[in-house]
């Protein structure tokens, strides 16, 4: 890899030219020698420039580590062949101990390792929040049986047999001469005892195993992290107490302390997670920092466990697990984004930081102290204790499980036993007072890290794929499956109601019951509540996604004010096709009847099947390109600023100006008056850019058909994707307010897009019987060509906007547009001025 | 097997083998059916609509539909019964057993086949092997009916995304000619991979007698 070589040089240089300038420097002597001698910083009289490297100096430090250690990450991650085989914790490692070689070379001394106080204060907190927070709860609550029996069950097992034998080794004289009781071994067994949530997650990652394995190895190392410090803070207190003073009343004190704590500390993160959940309830006016209220309550959850001595980690941890539902549905949008965001930011940013520093730890004579029996043993009982467990306990749980875990699985659960940084935390928490192998203990550990970090991270994808584990399916959720999941979980239900049987579904049901009765009653905004729904959410989400792409397919093809206008573009038309009757009487005079009439059909009419709006979509591809263009070209204002900036620290918002607004519609109005006058006397429009009032007019002449199928396809995506919200946002056409009122909020399109289609200003009408045929002539002929069914003209990524187009929005325009022009002819043949009516169903929809 | 307990009476002995449940589950199950049933023979859907429990279930009367579902009796006959006997209902039941550490993998496939096959049934009310895109959308309207919020018109909405969806994952190249009818067993399989129903589609089952055991022929 001479790439990441010549990085590395990179490195090095960078690191020396901080070393040099001082900034290896963080405990007191060396550094003002290093300080005065690099740069003598003593002036006198007035300094025009002077450099103050001291008062700036921790905090330069910090967020130079924080830099170099990002940008390792970027080095390592730009090498895809390397992290496919090895995984990043592991290289981070490594860099670690470059950096440490580095900073040993030229410091002789280890001045930068990590701080049980760092780390557990501010590296440790925002990774478990963030693992709580995206932890997918259905799957974590249905298995916490069994993840609470290896969490508890097996982290005392691990922590008791390691400290044991070890103890046992010792007293056979495996170690030589160390001066370690039985109640060190004890302790030092409890800090090892844990798997690490971070290194666990690093490398799961990559290994896409099936999820309930996933969550088992997860769910563990995630809770087994509190109960190790809660294990470790009882041997630590019995190890200060002294073997003689412990008695029976002390060890129960003990035990009944690690529950206290375990469950302390849970409770209080459920608590906080119900305040951040009510606070974001009635954060509407301050949307731009509700995202904050997470991390700040999280954070403060954690600090207060630690304070009341409860379990801190298991605190913040079920904070994130019990806020994510409520927070995400009473938070807008925006912050919901911003919150993940953040999260992985944090939590990326310190799981990178962990591992390069558990790398640079390591150089440091001072904790090497080599004792190869104790080594050696630790290593091989931390893993052959591991594997007896797991496979103890799922032999147990095989018997309740209703699916039981198989072997291959229970391989890969012993062997992710990962250590990783809390042991780490916890062996540099230890008192040398105390424990006089302290140091001995802390390389232990170290070893015990990069034995299971560096080779069996490196070995599980090998390893997994070598045993046929099953893998999880890597497709993102569809709509279908959700709904599938949901029709399922309710036959679970069902069935078990029939057959008497009281399980898991059915407590779950009743759960879920009295969740959204009275807590979501009580936790989440109104609006949000009505608006909850998973299948709903996907549904919502796939079709956001689709818009996007849709909006990016748009780019694609060159169309960049359609991009760029994309909100009022939508409006617009909307607008414009309800507006249009009214707004120009004079024009329309004549047809004035009948457009309301069609235009208020679509409602009227089932919308018949997926298929028939791909018809639109053949063929037409083409043509549509253009059409599309000169569509939006023509009818899209240019604005003359189409970002206005606000520098405003409260609001994040873009062009909300009313006139800019109003100025776009009249001006579009303008031009489409214009070019409907031209139509209307009969001249026929330059080539074939059509608008949509005389849509069919250009549809009876021969070469103009298809640019009309082309725009449709257009216009319905707009007004299905973001018309949702014309009713709401008071646009009333029957009002005449006409050219005002365009709705342009931002973010307007995003609340609730695609279902609102009831909200359709159109007034149910009657059909003239003339179109009553009409419909049923399209129908059927439609049904008939059902035959040329395609996907929609979008790329297959698209395909979720089409049938929201077919869906809600009758058939009928489709029909009508995909009726061969004779037929409708037939209907409304003398007509040379007045447009026959399907127009104005187009126009309606547009 | 399942004559691990020495039960000797035949009937139990015989739905045993037919429908893999250990004879201490069928002797509960049984129970269970004559209490629906009020100790007749036959227990009707009037009889299972009565439960109290299921009141709430908005699928409700696709899974009643289920039981009277010749389709489930593994019989190949299609149609559906009036009322069903205590076999046909263990019948329908067997499709929510678990697997046990003992299936094999030929046997596990067969299981999630069957599993899937029930979940395609219902949605195939008239039999035909193609989900239409109107059963689709009948089964997703009842489904969201509870949930309060969603009408109708969305409703329809998500069915055919959902519709869509599957037509374009199984035919991902439809030819200009091609339309799809509906969802065909196939596609079903298809789409619902993900879903891991193996794992996912039974419930507990008590054994009274052995109640860490799921004993049982793992042939159905």
């Amino acid at each position: 890899m001479p790439v990441s070589y010549v990085h590395l040089w990179l490195w090095r240089s960078v690191v020396l030219i901080c070393l040099v300038l001082g900034v290896s420097a963080v405990n007191g002597e060396s550094k003002s020698d290093t300080h005065h001698h690099g740069n003598g910083s003593s002036i006198t009289g007035i300094p025009i420039v002077s450099f103050k490297w001291h008062h700036v100096e921790t905090p330069y430090l910090i967020v130079l580590w924080i830099l170099v250690a990002g940008v390792a990450k970027m080095v390592i991650e730009a090498n895809h062949h390397v992290t496919s085989v090895i995984p990043e914790s592991a290289l981070l490692i490594c860099v670690g101990f470059l950096f440490g070689g580095i900073i040993w070379g030229a410091d002789q001394k280890q001045t930068f390792s990590l701080t049980p106080t760092v780390f557990f204060f501010y590296l440790l907190p925002q990774i478990i929040l963030d693992a709580g927070y995206f932890m997918p709860n259905k799957l974590f609550f249905s298995n916490l049986g069994g993840i609470l029996i290896h969490a508890v069950i097996g982290t005392c097992w691990n922590a008791a047999s390691v400290g044991l034998s070890l103890w046992g080794c010792h007293q056979g004289g495996a170690m030589g001469d160390i001066d370690i009781g039985l109640l060190q071994y004890l302790l030092f067994g409890s800090l090892i005892a844990a798997v690490d949530p971070v290194a666990v997650i690093a490398v799961f990652e990559e290994v896409h195993v099936n999820e309930v394995l996933f969550i088992m190895v997860f769910g563990e190392s995630l809770l087994n992290d509190g109960v190790t410090v809660v294990l470790f803070n009882v041997f630590d207190a019995f190890v200060s107490l002294g073997g003689e003073k412990i008695n029976a009343v002390e060890i129960i004190k003990g035990i009944i302390s690690f529950f206290v704590v375990a469950f302390g500390g849970s409770l209080v993160g459920f608590v906080f997670g119900l305040l951040i959940s009510l606070l974001t309830r009635c954060t509407k006016n301050i949307q731009i920092i509700e995202a904050g209220f997470i991390f700040v309550l999280g954070y403060l959850s954690y600090l207060t466990a630690e304070m009341l001595s409860l379990s801190a980690i298991l605190s913040i941890a079920f904070c994130g697990i019990c806020c994510q539902k409520y927070i995400n549905a009473n938070m807008d949008e925006k912050s919901v984004i911003t919150v993940k965001y953040v999260m992985k930011v944090f939590a990326n940013g310190s799981e990178t930081i962990i591992f390069l520093f558990l790398g640079i730890s390591a150089i440091d004579k001072t904790i090497w102290v080599w004792n190869t029996g104790f080594i050696l043993l630790t290593v091989f009982f931390v893993f052959v204790y591991r594997c007896i467990g797991v496979f103890f306990l799922t032999w147990i749980q095989n018997k309740f499980r209703l699916v039981p875990l198989e072997v291959m699985d229970r391989i890969i659960m012993s062997y992710g036993g990962l250590r990783g940084a809390v042991a780490y935390g916890l062996a540099m928490m230890l008192d040398e007072n105390k424990i006089k192998e302290k140091n001995l203990m802390i390389g232990t550990t170290l070893i015990v890290v990069y034995f299971t970090v560096i080779l069996q991270g490196i070995t599980m994808k090998p390893l997994v794929t070598w045993l046929k584990v099953k893998r999880a399916s890597a497709n993102e959720i569809t709509l279908i499956e959700k709904v599938q999941n949901k029709v399922f979980d309710h036959m679970l239900v069902a069935i078990e109601d029939i057959s008497g049987q009281i399980g898991h579904n059915y407590m779950r049901d009743k759960w879920k019951h009295f969740e959204e009765k009275w807590m979501s009653w009580f936790l989440m905004k109104p609006s949000a509540r009505k608006k909850h729904d998973l299948v709903f959410d996907v549904f919502h989400q796939l079709n956001l996604k689709d818009a996007m792409n849709y909006v990016a397919e748009g780019e694609r093809r060159g169309s960049l004010e359609f991009i760029r206008n994309e909100t009022a573009f939508i409006d617009f038309k909307k607008k414009f096709a309800d507006e249009y009757s009214e707004a120009m009487p004079d024009i329309t005079v004549d047809m004035s009847d009948s457009y309301a009439a069609h235009s208020s059909m679509r409602d009227t009419v089932p919308s018949i099947s997926l298929e028939l709006h791909d018809q639109n979509t053949n063929g037409l591809r083409e043509t549509e390109d253009i059409n599309t263009h000169h569509l939006l070209q023509q009818h899209l204002y240019k604005g003359r600023k189409q970002h206005r900036h606000k520098y405003s620290r409260s609001h994040f918002t873009v062009n909300q100006d009313e006139n800019e607004v109003q100025e776009i519609f009249q001006r579009t109005m303008r031009t489409r008056l214009e070019s409907f006058k031209s139509t209307k006397m009969g001249v026929a429009p330059p080539k074939t850019i059509t608008k949509h009032p005389k849509k069919d007019q250009q549809q009876k002449m021969p070469n103009g058909k298809s640019t009309d199928n082309g725009k449709y396809c257009h216009c319905d995506d707009d007004d299905f994707e973001f018309s949702g919200d014309d009713g709401a946002s008071g646009y009333d056409p029957s009002a005449g307010s006409f050219p005002m009122r365009v709705t342009y909020r931002p973010g307007a399109g995003i609340e609730n897009p695609v279902f609102m289609p009831d909200l359709d200003p159109m007034a149910p009408m009657q059909i003239p019987p003339w179109l009553a045929e009409a419909e049923l002539d399209s129908s059927t002929v439609a049904l008939s060509q059902r035959a040329q069914t395609g996907l929609p003209w979008t790329p297959s990524n698209l395909q979720r906007l089409a049938p929201l187009r077919i869906s809600t929005r009758s058939t009928d325009s489709f029909m009508m547009a995909d009726v061969p022009a004779s037929q409708r002819q037939d209907e409304h043949l003398p007509p040379p001025p007045p447009p026959p009516p399907p127009s104005d169903d187009d126009r309606g929809h547009l | 097997m399942g004559a691990a307990q020495t039960r000797t009476e035949n009937k139990y002995q015989d739905l045993a083998e037919k429908t893999g449940f250990s004879q201490e589950q069928i002797k509960n199950l049984h129970k269970r059916f004559q209490y629906l049933s009020g100790d007749e023979e036959t227990i009707s859907r009037d009889d299972l609509r009565k439960i109290p429990a299921l009141a709430n279930n908005p699928i409700r009367k696709q899974i009643i539909e289920a039981f009277f579902d010749k389709r489930n009796q593994h019989q190949d006959e299609v149609g559906s019964f009036q009322e069903i006997g205590f076999e046909q209902f263990l019948m329908v039941m067997s499709h929510f057993r678990p697997p046990t550490l003992k299936t094999t993998d030929e046997e596990r496939e067969a299981m999630r086949r069957e599993k899937l096959r029930f979940l395609f049934n219902m949605h195939d009310t008239d039999s035909d092997g193609t989900i239409t895109l109107e059963e689709y959308r009948k089964v997703v309207e009842e489904l969201l009916s509870k949930s309060g919020s969603i009408g109708q018109e969305a409703a329809k909405a998500i069915a055919d995304a959902a519709m869509l969806e599957v037509a374009s994952t199984n035919v991902p190249h439809m030819g200009p000619d091609d339309f799809y009818e509906g969802i065909t067993f196939e596609h079903f399989e298809q789409i619902l991979k993900g879903l891991e129903m193996e794992s996912r589609m039974h419930i507990r089952f008590l054994d009274v007698d052995a109640p860490t055991m799921h004993c049982g022929k793992s042939k159905s």
